[in-house]
């Protein structure tokens, strides 16, 4: 069993099994395992970055290097489940250079709620706060915490006096989600919503990859 | 509240209050450095040296364990707030005392963008320097900084952009400055974390600035050449 906070804090081994490999960000494990398992993706092995390098973007892309050469010889073929991530296109040239595909787009929220309809709803939603399945079960230790709320409560208006709405976008239908992501807008001060994505762009991101080295 | 290990602030000689001043900063105390700006007030120092050698000396410390990942983001949040209130007491008082006026800035995040504490770091610690700061907020559209550039008429213009989609934004600003032929009317800094300093030249920027204390070099620097060249 894989618990979420060994995803946030020090990511995922590979198992060995599978020809080709996808590093991921520790956010994405339960999406891309649920994924290679519904699509019985056999050839495909999965390790994971640790997720809350999501707080310090700037160490993404040497992370995701030494990702890549460490695994670069066991596998035929490798593909970084990231996106930009706040690497001011810095990851891509990483990739590029390595030679290894990434995913198209700013972050996970984009991808996951389709990288064309986010950038078509970023104007009227600006005010809004997103958060993926991966963060709801995270909130404590990738908002509350890190952000100082436990500590400091009077923080909670100074970063999010400008948000009016957190969004829940939901890869999986799964109630106690649900509530538990409407209780971190309760306790953001935000209004709640709820928007059914799927997986969205890492579905397809994965499918090419899945076929391509089929 | 005073405890046995309490420090009595005003018992402390200068040096030694305004060592304690930096770590009251450090700690995010703002009563402390409230109560420490009026004591070094009584005892007769300007409010500029106050400001710059206890505050903006503080706080550029703090700005250094940020970037050095020893401090993250609340700290820096609440150390920010504690000088806010040393300010508060000492802005009136700058002017009255004929503090040094380095120039004017306009800053602002732009449009799409709603990240402000980094922006918000930097227009405090412009000001701190003596700069006269016009701080528009968030998500601003080029109409909003033409509108405020021929308002205020600053010596600088600062962007901020956090967020990787946002950051051509910039490009779109200054590019509408060429195209107005105002270009070389202001310095433009640009600054926040996805930036560097090949996107800064790339977009034709005067300057990229990792932290607010570069920024404040830079801004001093630079206005100090465009009045030379002025002459
Ligand atoms: C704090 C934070 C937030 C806070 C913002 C609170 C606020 N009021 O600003 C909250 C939690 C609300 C938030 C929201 C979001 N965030 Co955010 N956030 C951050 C985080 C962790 C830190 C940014 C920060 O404040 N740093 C502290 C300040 C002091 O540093 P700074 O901003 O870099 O500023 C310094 C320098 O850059 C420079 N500087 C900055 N501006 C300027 C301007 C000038 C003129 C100059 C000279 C210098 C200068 O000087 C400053 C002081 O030294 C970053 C990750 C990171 N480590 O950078 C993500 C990050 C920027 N966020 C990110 C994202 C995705 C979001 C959201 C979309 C997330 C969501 N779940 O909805 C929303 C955005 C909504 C929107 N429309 O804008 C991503 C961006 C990814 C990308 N591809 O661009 C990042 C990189 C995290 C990540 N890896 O996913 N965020």
């Amino acid at each position: 069993m894989i618990s979420d906070q060994s995803l946030s804090e020090t990511g995922l081994s590979a198992s060995g099994a599978g020809r080709v490999l996808v590093i991921a960000c520790g956010a994405l494990a339960r999406e891309i395992l649920a994924l290679k398992a519904a699509n019985r993706w056999d050839h495909i092995d999965l390790t994971c970055l640790p997720a809350k390098l999501h707080l310090y973007p700037e160490k993404i892309s040497d992370a995701v290097r030494d990702a890549v050469a460490e695994h670069r010889d066991a596998y035929a073929q490798i593909l970084i489940a990231y996106a930009d991530c706040g690497t001011g296109g810095g990851l891509e040239a990483t990739c590029k250079e390595l030679g290894v595909e990434m995913i198209a787009g700013p972050h996970c929220y984009a991808f996951f709620d389709g990288n064309e309809a986010f950038a078509a709803r970023a104007e009227t939603e600006i005010t809004a706060f997103y958060l993926t399945d991966f963060l709801v079960r995270q909130f404590d230790a990738f908002v509350w915490r890190p952000m100082g709320f436990d500590r400091y409560p009077e923080l909670i208006q100074t970063m999010f006096g400008n948000y009016d709405r957190l969004i829940y976008l939901a890869q999986t239908d799964d109630a106690a989600l649900d509530a538990k992501a409407e209780d971190a807008a309760r306790r953001l001060g935000l209004r709640y919503e709820r928007r059914a994505t799927g997986y969205g762009d890492l579905a397809s991101a994965l499918r090419d990859f899945a076929t391509q080295t089929a | 509240m005073a405890d046995e290990d309490d420090i009595i602030l005003s018992e402390l000689n200068d040096e030694e209050l305004v060592q304690q001043m930096m770590d009251d900063l450090y700690d995010g105390l703002k009563e402390e450095i409230e109560e420490a700006v009026e004591i070094l007030l009584e005892r007769g120092w300007t409010p500029y040296d106050i400001l710059t050698k206890a505050l903006v000396a503080g706080m550029t410390i703090v700005g250094a364990d940020f970037r050095d990942g020893i401090l993250f983001v609340p700290e820096v949040l609440l150390a920010a707030n504690a000088m806010k209130g040393g300010m508060a007491i000492l802005k009136p008082l700058l002017v009255e005392t004929g503090a040094p006026r380095m120039g004017k800035m306009v800053i602002g995040t732009v449009k799409g963008d709603i990240h402000d504490i980094g922006k918000n770091l930097v227009a405090m610690m412009m000001e701190g320097a003596g700069f006269e700061v016009v701080d528009l907020g968030i998500n601003n559209a080029v109409e909003a900084y033409m509108e405020a550039l021929e308002t205020e008429q600053p010596d600088i213009l600062g962007m901020s952009a956090l967020l990787t989609t946002t950051m051509p934004y910039m490009k779109t600003v200054i590019d509408a400055l060429i195209e107005q032929g105002k270009r070389d009317d202001y310095i433009v800094l640009v600054g926040g974390a996805p930036l560097n300093e090949e996107f800064g030249k790339a977009i034709g920027a005067d300057a990229y600035c990792r932290d607010a204390a570069v920024a404040v070099e830079t801004a001093k620097t630079m206005v100090a050449r465009k009045h030379n060249q002025m002459g």
